[in-house]
């Protein structure tokens, strides 16, 4: 397919460092729009602070850069005021489990119907290479000199118990599956949030001697393992594994179709 | 009686006053003294086709508003003391990003918790410096329930022409007091929205420095695809390190409300022409102030009062201007005189300014300032 209609070209190049999986998954979202169809100027992208939310700022719709953690409640007024627009949140570990973990269950909780495409580079890496959320209990961060001390976010599974309607998971080795899951996301007619695992060479690879920037994204391959046969795996065995797959799919009523609702009826009074 | 004639308190006047001026986006998060603010508009805004949200937190009400402005809804958020502090960094986004929102804030006892059921007026400099680095804001103070109404729609209308947020800041006093009131006919109001583009999309520039000072905006959604960051960015949206653009657009940011004070800054005058002494006071403060000058006037005292509607930008020529006949200004807020130290910087030493202060969540006693007026004789 080709990618220019839906990108700034003039904004290029871009801020990520080579062996980044944020282009990767960028390009998995642009399919996912194009096999869609989606009119150009109906799509908002919202984003916090951090690298994955510099991308707006680089494809061609309505984007909204907001300040660190707060793109879920700048899209929820705006999804609010036009609810006709598709709005894609995106947000990285720190930006959306950290600084904005409240946003984050609150709307998957309202079941409000914005696609959150979460990056997962277990780092803060704009910033340098902080201890995030996800940074993996022992591994190194500037900030976390001795190795991490703290147990980590389970994403997608914190998001299906906030009560999302579609929670899926997928690394940018994937792409072909990610373009997959980010289309049926933005299909999905409620809260949805696809977790993308999206290496950081540069400030989660290179401290903790993870190898060659292609061996972060090659890792990804033995590291995944499908949802189905997880189940059939020990705790002991799917430690470090990556579940991927579509982890939640389910009908629960989405806010603005509910207060449309009683919208209609509290005028009709 | 007028059918458009009620009691009604300052807080639920100003959610009267936000529809009757298009508002139809709130969100919010529950607090003393302002929550019945939400509460009105939880009923009233889905039965005339607006939303109501109660968000998780402040911060999260605050970025909602701004969402809701960038889809095209005349927006509105409220709260007091504690909450103002947590909506400061998205308040500074809104600055920064030219969109436009209004947030209420009734004041209560502070710093941190305070007195939460008490009036206080501890947040005037806040709503000019809460915010980290240089912006521009409009903050609006009403003493009377009626004033809470009209400041409401005035407060959507500059925020719309001027995309700036504006704030109004009511105390407990003037969000809970009940008053009579008779509104006006909705349709009888002068309402502004925000001037739209009329070039062509890929003619549009988001933050163009014309003759104005204040760029057109797009609502998202409209065929206009355009970048809105709370980095600086040029005319195009963008961010940018160039320092010549750094320049020319915080530049303009800081100065486009200079060019239009004359409509922005509004002061109220009693027995003004003749005073020696003189109050300068905001609020609820300025009703006891009020009936302290009344008071002086009758016992013959040469007292005038000038009442600051528009806070921020401060009215500095206003009060210079005062202060050339007076001997004495005094200054009466329910604070430790935030705003005394603005008069003096206006007043240039014209006159010895004065002050009269409480911070116990008392209202001020005429009485107190007719001490000082005497002192002042």
């Amino acid at each position: 397919m080709d990618y220019l209609p839906y990108l700034r070209k003039d904004k290029f190049p871009h801020i990520w460092c080579e062996g980044c999986g944020d282009g990767i998954a960028l390009k998995a979202i642009l399919r996912a729009i194009n096999n869609l169809g989606l009119d150009k100027d109906k799509i908002a992208m919202v984003s916090g602070i951090g690298c994955s939310s510099r991308t707006p700022g680089y494809v061609d719709f309505n984007t909204l850069h907001t300040t660190h953690g707060r793109a879920i409640a700048f899209a929820t007024g705006l999804k609010l005021a036009r609810p006709e627009l598709t709005v894609l949140v995106i947000s990285g570990d720190g930006d959306a489990t950290a600084i904005g973990g409240n946003h984050l269950i609150h709307a998957a909780r309202r079941n409000i119907n914005l696609t959150v495409l979460l990056y997962n580079n277990h780092i803060y890496g704009m910033t340098g290479g902080q201890v995030s959320p996800t940074t993996p209990m022992g591994d190194f961060a500037t900030t976390a000199p001795y190795g991490g001390m703290e147990n980590n976010f389970d994403i997608a599974g914190l998001t299906i118990a906030a009560g999302a309607s579609f929670v899926a998971r997928s690394t940018v080795y994937h792409a072909k599956a990610l373009e997959r899951m980010i289309e049926a996301a933005i299909k999905k007619n409620g809260f949805s949030l696809v977790e993308i695992m999206s290496p950081c060479p540069t400030a989660y690879g290179k401290i903790n001697k993870k190898g060659l920037p292609k061996d972060l994204v090659l890792n990804q391959k033995t590291q995944a393992v499908n949802l189905e046969k997880s189940k059939t795996m020990s705790a002991e065995d799917l430690r470090g594994r990556i579940i991927t797959g579509i982890l939640a799919d389910r009908e629960i009523p989405e806010y603005v179709n509910t207060y449309d609702k009683i919208m209609s009826s509290a005028q009709r009074r | 009686m007028n059918s458009r004639t009620f009691m009604m308190q300052g807080n639920i006047a100003v959610a009267e006053g936000a529809i009757d001026a298009g508002c139809r986006f709130f969100a919010g998060y529950p607090i003393t003294p302002s929550s019945e603010i939400a509460e009105h508009l939880s009923k009233k805004l889905p039965e005339i086709g607006g939303r109501f949200i109660q968000m998780e937190d402040e911060i999260a009400a605050m970025g909602a508003v701004i969402g809701a402005s960038l889809g095209g809804l005349k927006s509105l958020t409220a709260t007091s003391g504690p909450g103002f502090s947590l909506k400061q960094e998205n308040i500074g986004y809104a600055s920064m990003t030219e969109v436009p929102v209004v947030i209420v804030n009734v004041m209560r006892g502070g710093p941190s918790t305070g007195l939460p059921t008490l009036p206080a007026q501890g947040d005037v400099m806040q709503a000019r410096w809460g915010t980290h680095g240089d912006h521009p804001i409009i903050t609006l103070v009403p003493a009377s329930v009626r004033e809470s109404y009209d400041m409401t729609v005035q407060a959507f209308n500059m925020s719309e022409k001027y995309r700036v947020p504006v704030i109004i800041l009511l105390d407990e006093i003037i969000g809970h007091v009940y008053e009579k009131v008779t509104l006006p006919d909705p349709l009888t109001l002068e309402l502004v929205k925000r001037k739209k583009p009329e070039m062509a999309p890929d003619d549009y520039l988001p933050y163009i420095n014309d003759e104005s000072m204040i760029p057109p905006m797009a609502n998202f959604g409209d065929g206009y695809r355009y970048h809105v960051t709370g980095l600086v960015h040029d005319e195009t949206g963008f961010p940018t390190n160039d320092t010549a653009k750094i320049e020319a657009m915080l530049t303009r940011l800081n100065t486009k409300l200079d060019k239009y004070q004359d409509e922005i800054i509004q002061v109220e005058e009693t027995d003004t022409d003749d005073a020696k002494i003189g109050i300068v006071t905001y609020g609820s403060s300025a009703r006891s102030s009020r009936f302290a000058q009344r008071q002086a006037r009758e016992a013959g005292i040469p007292v005038g009062m000038l009442r600051i509607q528009t806070l921020w930008p401060f009215p500095i020529q206003a009060i210079h201007e005062f202060s050339k006949k007076l001997s004495h200004i005094i200054v009466p807020e329910l604070n430790l005189g935030q705003i005394a130290h603005e008069v003096e910087h206006a007043v240039r030493g014209n006159a010895e300014v004065l002050r009269v202060n409480k911070i116990t969540g008392e209202p001020i006693n005429p009485e107190e300032i007719i001490l000082k007026i005497k002192e002042c004789v």
